[in-house]
This record gives C-alpha cells, sequence and structure tokens, in this order.
C-alpha cells in the first residue's frame, strides 16, 4: 500500500505554499508591474534566481538559515518551541521561496498586460489604487491569477532538492510524495514507486490541461 | 459667470519636452485647450487630474489647493473631484454598460441633485445598452457611455481629453451634440481638449491655446479665433471670426441653410440639426474670404456682404496682410496678399464687399 500520508503532506504544502504566495506575491508582481524604480532590475533578478539555482544550492543556505544556532532559526525556535529544518513549517517557508518565481512572473505579466489605462480611469470616478487593484485590475487579471497559482500548486508538488536538503525524510512531517518515490526506489520496492509517481504524473496532467482548457474557453478582456 | 478659477501654475519636463504653464482658468463653461500635436494639451489635464505630478508648480480649484510643490500637497487622483474622459474610453472591460455606470455611482464624491443614473443614461440615450457588454459596443457608443459614466461621478470639473480623436466621420458626428449640450445642461465647467479647431468653435465659450509647452493665448473664443491668424498653429493659418447667429430659414432641395448675422444674410451649407430660429456659430476662416472694391457680378460665391475697411494690417516679411471688415452688426477677417492691398489700394474706411463661399463653411453635422 503506497504511502498515503505522505500524498496528503504533499497537498497541504503546496496549498500553504500557494496561498502564502498569492498573499505576498500579488502585492510584488503590483509593484514590479507598476514601478519605474531603479530597484526595480534587482527585485526581479532575486525573484527568478529560483529558476536557474541548482535546488541543493537554495536549499543548503536555507538549511544554513533556518537552523536553530542560526539568528533566524533561533527566533523561530523562541517564537515556536519548533526548529524550522526538519519540520513542515520550515518545508512551507522553503516552498515559498522556491516557487516565488511561479507566482511572481505570470501575475505580474497580466498586472502588466491591464495597464495603466483602466487604473487610471478608476481613479477618475473615485476609486484609490488600492479600490482600482481590487474592483478593476484583479478581474481583468483573472487568467493570470489562474496560471500562476496553478503553476505554483504544481511546481510546489514537484518540489524534491530544496526538500531534501530542508525537510529530510520524516513521514508525516516532512516526507512529501517526491521524497517517497525517491526512498521506493532506494528500496527497491518499485511497485509503490510506480502508483505514486504515475499519481502524481496524472494529477499534474490533469491539473494542467484543465488550466489550459478553462484558458480558452474564457476569452481575455480586451478593453 | 462664476468668478471661481482654476490655477494651475505648472513646470514639467518628460523627455526633451517641457510644459510651463501659469494660468487661470474660468470655471464658467467649456474652456476648449487648443493647439497641434505634442503641445503639450493632454500633457496638461493629466497634470490637472493628477496623472502626473510637476516638477514644481502649484494647482487649485476655486482655492482648494490639490498640488503645492512648495507646501508638499500632492493630492491623489480619486481626491479630485474632476471627470477625466479619454481618447479611447476606457471602459472597463469586465464588467457590462451597466456596471460601467454603477462603478461610477458607489464611489460618487458628492450627491448631487440631476445627476441621478436615469436623468443622465436618459440624456445620453443609453437605456438599450445598459445590459450589453462593453466589447460589443461600438467606438461611438463606448464614448457615449465613459460620459455618462464620468458625469455619474458627479465632478466639479470635467476634462475631455480628445473624445472624438478616436472615431471616424460619422461616429464623431453621432458624439458631437451631446458634448456640445451636456457640459452646459449639467452645468460643469468643461476643459475640451482638442487638435481640431472646428470641433471646439462651436461649443467652447473660451479658449487656450498651446504650443510647444507654452500658452500661447488665452481668452474668449471669439477673440482667440481671431487671433490665431497671427501664428500658423499646426502648420496651417486658422484665424478668423465666431459670428454668432440666427438660423432664418432652410433650403432642402439646394442644401443650403441661411443665417441672419447682425443683419446680415450668410448662405451656408444645410445645417439639418438645427431648427430654424435657433442660434448657431459659425467659423469662417480669413483665408477663406476675399475682398472686392466693386460688387462683383457673374460670380459663384454665394456671400457678397457689403462692408467698411475697419483696418489693414500688412506684413511686408511674409507679403500677407490681414484686413478686417464692419459688416452691419458684426465684423470679418480676411487674409489677403500685399499685392492685392497695393492694386486695390486697400484702406481703411473704404467701402468693400466681402466674399465668402458658401462651401468653405467648415460642416458642423
Amino acid at each position: 500500500m503506497p504511502d498515503l500520508s505522505a500524498v496528503w503532506l504533499t497537498l497541504q504544502l503546496a496549498a500553504a505554499a500557494t496561498v502564502i504566495l498569492l498573499l505576498l506575491g500579488t502585492p510584488l508582481a503590483w509593484w514590479m508591474a507598476g514601478t519605474a524604480s531603479r530597484w526595480k532590475p534587482a527585485v526581479e533578478a532575486v525573484t527568478a534566481l529560483p529558476l536557474v539555482l541548482p535546488p541543493t544550492v537554495l536549499g543548503f543556505y536555507l538549511l544554513v538559515i533556518m537552523s536553530p544556532t542560526a539568528p533566524l532559526g533561533s527566533l523561530w525556535v523562541s517564537l515556536t518551541g519548533d526548529t524550522l529544518t526538519f519540520s513542515f513549517s520550515g518545508l512551507v517557508a522553503a516552498s515559498v521561496l522556491y516557487s516565488l518565481p511561479f507566482m511572481v512572473q505570470p501575475l505580474a505579466s497580466a498586472f502588466e498586460g491591464v495597464g495603466r489605462a483602466p487604473v487610471e480611469a478608476a481613479q477618475s470616478l473615485g476609486a484609490s489604487r488600492l479600490d482600482a487593484f481590487f474592483s478593476v485590475v484583479a478581474p481583468l487579471s483573472t487568467r493570470g491569477f489562474l496560471t500562476a497559482c496553478v503553476l505554483t500548486f504544481a511546481h510546489t508538488l514537484g518540489e524534491f532538492g530544496v526538500v531534501l536538503m530542508v525537510g529530510g525524510n520524516i513521514p508525516g512531517e516532512t516526507r512529501v510524495v517526491s521524497i517517497a518515490i525517491y526512498e521506493h526506489v532506494e528500496t527497491l520496492r518499485y511497485a509503490e514507486a510506480h502508483v505514486l509517481a504515475a499519481g502524481l504524473l496524472v494529477f499534474s496532467f490533469t491539473v494542467l490541461l484543465l488550466v489550459y482548457a478553462f484558458n480558452r474557453r474564457y476569452p481575455l478582456h480586451v478593453g | 459667470m462664476s468668478a471661481e478659477t482654476l490655477h494651475i501654475q505648472a513646470s514639467l519636463s518628460v523627455g526633451g519636452f517641457t510644459l510651463a504653464v501659469d494660468e487661470h482658468i474660468g470655471l464658467d463653461g467649456v474652456t476648449a485647450v487648443f493647439g497641434p500635436s505634442g503641445s503639450g494639451k493632454s500633457t496638461l489635464l493629466r497634470v490637472i487630474a493628477g496623472f502626473e505630478a510637476p516638477s514644481a508648480g502649484r494647482i487649485a480649484l476655486a482655492g482648494e489647493v490639490w498640488f503645492d510643490s512648495r507646501a508638499g500637497v500632492n493630492l491623489a487622483p480619486h481626491r479630485r473631484p474632476v471627470g477625466f474622459m479619454f481618447q479611447d474610453a476606457r471602459l472597463f472591460a469586465h464588467l457590462d454598460v451597466a456596471g460601467n455606470l454603477a462603478f461610477a455611482e458607489r464611489r460618487v464624491r458628492r450627491a448631487l441633485p440631476g445627476f441621478e443614473r436615469q436623468a443622465v443614461v436618459a440624456a445620453l440615450d443609453l437605456h438599450d445598452l445598459l445590459a450589453r457588454p462593453v466589447a460589443e459596443l461600438s467606438g461611438g457608443e463606448r464614448q457615449r457611455v465613459a460620459l455618462a459614466r464620468t458625469l455619474l461621478s458627479a465632478p466639479r470639473l470635467l476634462l475631455l481629453d480628445e473624445p472624438l480623436a478616436a472615431l471616424d466621420r460619422a461616429r464623431k458626428a453621432e458624439i458631437l451634440p451631446y458634448l456640445e449640450t451636456l457640459p452646459r445642461r449639467f452645468r460643469i465647467p468643461t476643459l475640451y481638449v482638442s487638435h481640431d479647431i472646428d470641433e471646439v468653435a462651436g461649443l467652447a465659450d473660451h479658449m487656450l491655446v498651446l504650443a510647444d509647452g507654452r500658452v500661447q493665448q488665452h481668452g474668449s473664443a471669439a477673440a482667440v479665433v481671431e487671433r490665431l491668424d497671427l501664428q500658423p498653429l499646426a502648420g496651417r493659418y486658422e484665424g478668423g471670426v465666431l459670428l454668432e447667429g440666427r438660423v432664418v430659414g432652410h433650403d432642402e432641395r439646394l442644401q443650403l441653410s441661411f443665417v441672419d448675422v447682425g443683419g446680415d444674410r450668410l448662405t451656408l451649407p444645410l445645417l439639418a440639426r438645427v431648427a430654424a430660429g435657433e442660434t448657431v456659430r459659425v467659423r469662417i476662416r480669413a483665408r477663406d474670404v476675399s475682398i472686392a472694391t466693386r460688387r462683383p457680378e457673374g460670380l459663384s460665391i454665394r456671400n457678397i456682404l457689403p462692408g467698411t475697411l475697419a483696418t489693414v494690417d500688412s506684413d511686408p516679411r511674409t507679403g500677407v496682410a490681414s484686413a478686417a471688415v464692419q459688416l452691419q452688426g458684426a465684423h470679418i477677417r480676411a487674409r489677403l496678399t500685399l499685392a492685392a492691398v497695393e492694386e486695390l489700394g486697400l484702406a481703411a474706411g473704404m467701402p468693400v464687399y466681402a466674399l465668402v463661399k458658401s462651401v468653405s463653411f467648415e460642416g458642423r453635422d
């Protein structure tokens, strides 16, 4: 019987990372889409780093920062009584960083596509910038939000290297599907590896298929 | 007549372009902001609306300060009670027509009698469009909805940024009547930006002429139109006179209208939208007016108006002269060559005939 707790843990991790990234990534993407700041290229580069860095590099630095002897790690221990390394919360934090570009980039390009024009129109009708964002920009960026959330979710599902570095392989705590598959293969339990691997494959394909089908049916707004 | 003004003192540099203005714009009626492309008209409106901040200056509406670089005041655009109508309508594509109107209503800054949805929808004939998605509207319908949406926000100042520029001739004719009547009907002071003087000549009370980011002329529309001949704008001499007259009748067969201007009768191409007895404003460009010292005969020109030469100003540098002819009630301007002035011996006080071809009148409908 495959390890169902790993499946459940993976879904929880992906959902948590997606929700947190939606909250953090939206303002970041909104800022990036609208700013003329000279810091923009630097922020863009940092945001894109997880795309090019090997997961082991990211995982290594996260391990160093989150270790209980480091300032951030010890602060977390004193606040929660739990360590960030080799824990579910540490995995969530790592996933948020790891999947950051998958949330921010689709959102930023969606916001750029909407442009300044509808925002100015909303402002001239008495809407604050925040009001304009929620009442005009967000509804016009539905496709961007959908794409960003699905990519973030799916990408977090498939995470392996960072998880292994930061979380290890603790059943029910940090042992996600990709780790479980790895372990099944290492211990030559191919049948169980097959079930999990095929499950992940079918699930990912179905989700992506739904997104692309939805994007086709849901017309882009042309103002 | 209101003594309140919009004071705008602003300097702003974008790229190689500099806008530098210091004007008090009267808050009564429609002020046309006219000038060639790239003269800074739209930037001026955007500065007033708060979409661009001047590097230095002060903007105040009737004493209420919106921007003051020295005092560090810069009111956010949504706190400035202006309505902005964009060239490209900028309707919200995720809402239908009614949704776009409701967007403005929900954020209305002041409850103003007369600005209820019913009145605005009726004024712009939008009733049949309310349930339509924005994507299915024609260009003219979009601008009507945009104007309605702006009116529903009950602005204290209406800014129209080339509202007709994106439309073809037929659509322009569809929207212009609304733009001509609504600012007055809803009593909103209006700044109307256009690069087309014929679009604004008929509806403006005041006119502000911009070129290269600086104000060249600012005054009553009639006075500014007369002075426009002093310099070419957009490469053309557009100066002349704005005459107000009463339509005395139409000839449907010949497609002509007759207008009484201070006792003189003008023959114009048919003004189909104006009934007999109504007042119209006609712009006659100085370059379309010729002068004769005797009443000509056997001439195709329909308007032969007897009058007296009031002034003749010659400019030897350009070889061009500007003459003013006093008619019975109004006066008219003619742009002549220096050669014609000398050959005919034109001088102030001479009795002359001003000749205006009927087809030279810019069609107002």
